[in-house]
């Protein structure tokens, strides 16, 4: 066992701790708002850790330059779909919560 | 079980889940996007059989257009599922069971997953396809070599079936416009949304280039005419939703649309003809190259893929601006 596979390890492990997290917050969480923050986590940390974690076990050049590829491309649209529906519910009149609201109902 | 096993059970467990989801949801919208998750997880489910050409399709169409397409069309009808009347609910549940019998019934006759003695396995044509194609054609994807070349009549006859349907939809949809304060409305709505405005331009290049390169690297790697066309589709249609129909149009009139809905298959069945004024079979690519057959295979299905992206992408990018030219009935 190199470096490199204890480093991918701990990558991999990260990103699927990401995952999971995202995965309880998206039902726990109590509002939208809190929720497309889990939602975003999953996409934005955990799939971009899994894909460096992989990254450092590419066997050539060619699937190396594509998971790089891949990674870049959900840093970019992942946040930017959080953004685009949290954005679209605030336009909706989606309220956002507050502990003395919940405890009243 | 194998690693295989438990990842084909699960994601048949998300289909089955969103499949009574979507019979479930009353809001259409709703319906609409996890009929997008149904793909998506389809098309999971062909990678995981090694059919990465029908993956990279299931993910473009099902996952990514049909989904803008639906919600669209939703913009313009009511989005709440009509409640059936109860006593229409038992005969149509009596149906769908015997259905669902019947094909459970009959998927006891399908050979097992990687089954040696199955009849796809065991039949020549298999061989002689594998085998053989990489002798005729060089074209190291055979899916590719099947579709565009071995089986070139059937993949024109899809290309017409596209045209028609795209016909047919320009026919149904080319109404009114709408009306002038509501192309306002979008315009405040459009300002709004920055990042996605930035983001998204700042992709377009990029899609469109892995559009061409899933177009002209067919012939190596999973993609062809179908995925590229639908993918470059998707980089207009993604600009209409950010910039509005008036600033794509500008680039891409609807008048160019419509020619190059009939540009895509007159190139494909033009490259028949071609053939056959050089002496060979309708779409007998080896007449492009007698000197080197497999260099006029690479040539001529090469031309008909790009047929069949120009058809794709413009029946794709015609039907959503007449989705859209209608405007949002409230």
């Amino acid at each position: 066992m190199t470096a490199l596979d204890v480093a991918s390890g701990v990558l991999l492990l990260a990103g699927s701790l990401f995952a999971v997290t995202g995965g309880i917050g998206l039902l726990r969480f109590p509002d939208f708002y809190t929720r497309t923050h889990a939602a975003g986590l999953m996409d934005a940390a955990g799939a971009v850790l899994i894909l460096l974690g992989l990254l450092l076990l590419a066997p050539d050049l060619g699937s190396g330059v594509r998971l790089l590829l891949i990674a870049a491309f959900l840093l970019v649209t992942g946040p930017t779909a959080t953004h685009a529906l949290a954005h679209a519910a605030r336009n909706d009149g989606v309220r956002v919560w507050a502990e003395r609201e919940d405890k009243k109902r | 079980m194998s690693t295989f096993d438990l990842a084909e059970a699960v994601l048949l467990g998300i289909l089955i889940v969103t499949a009574v989801a979507i019979t479930r949801a009353r809001s259409l919208f709703v319906a609409a996007m996890l009929g997008g998750l149904f793909s998506l997880v389809t098309a999971s489910l062909f990678v995981l059989l090694d059919a990465v050409d029908v993956a990279l399709t299931e993910a473009a169409v099902g996952a990514g257009i049909s989904t803008v397409l639906f919600i669209t069309a939703l913009a313009l009808t009511n989005s709440r599922e009509a409640t059936t009347p109860r006593r229409r609910v038992i005969p149509a549940g009596l149906v769908a069971v015997l259905a669902t019998a019947g094909l459970v019934y009959a998927s006891f006759d399908l050979p097992g997953v990687g089954d040696p003695d199955s009849p796809v396995q065991t039949h020549p044509i298999t061989d002689t396809y594998l085998r053989e194609s990489q002798e005729d054609l060089h074209v190291p994807n055979t899916v590719t070599g099947v579709l565009a070349s071995y089986r070139g009549y059937d993949t024109l006859g899809e290309v017409v079936v596209i045209f028609t349907a795209g016909i047919g939809v320009l026919l149904l949809m080319l109404g009114p416009r709408r009306p002038a304060d509501e192309v306002k409305d979008r315009a405040y709505l459009q300002t709004e949304y920055r990042v996605l405005r930035v983001v998204s331009k700042t992709l377009m290049p990029f899609i469109l280039l892995f559009a061409l390169y899933v177009l002209l690297h067919g012939e190596y790697s999973p993609g062809g005419g179908f995925q590229a066309g639908v993918i470059f589709g998707a980089g207009f249609i993604l600009y209409t939703l950010m910039f509005g129909l008036a600033a794509v149009q500008r680039v891409l009139p609807m008048r160019t649309l419509v020619v190059l809905v009939a540009v895509g298959v007159l190139i494909y069945a033009g490259v028949g003809v071609a053939t056959m004024a050089l002496g060979g079979g309708f779409l007998d690519y080896n007449e492009f190259n007698p000197g080197n057959p497999s260099g006029g295979q690479v040539a001529g299905i090469l031309l008909i893929e790009v047929g069949v992206g120009v058809t794709v992408a413009a029946v794709m990018v015609a039907m959503f601006y007449s989705l859209v030219r209608r405007g949002v009935r409230r």
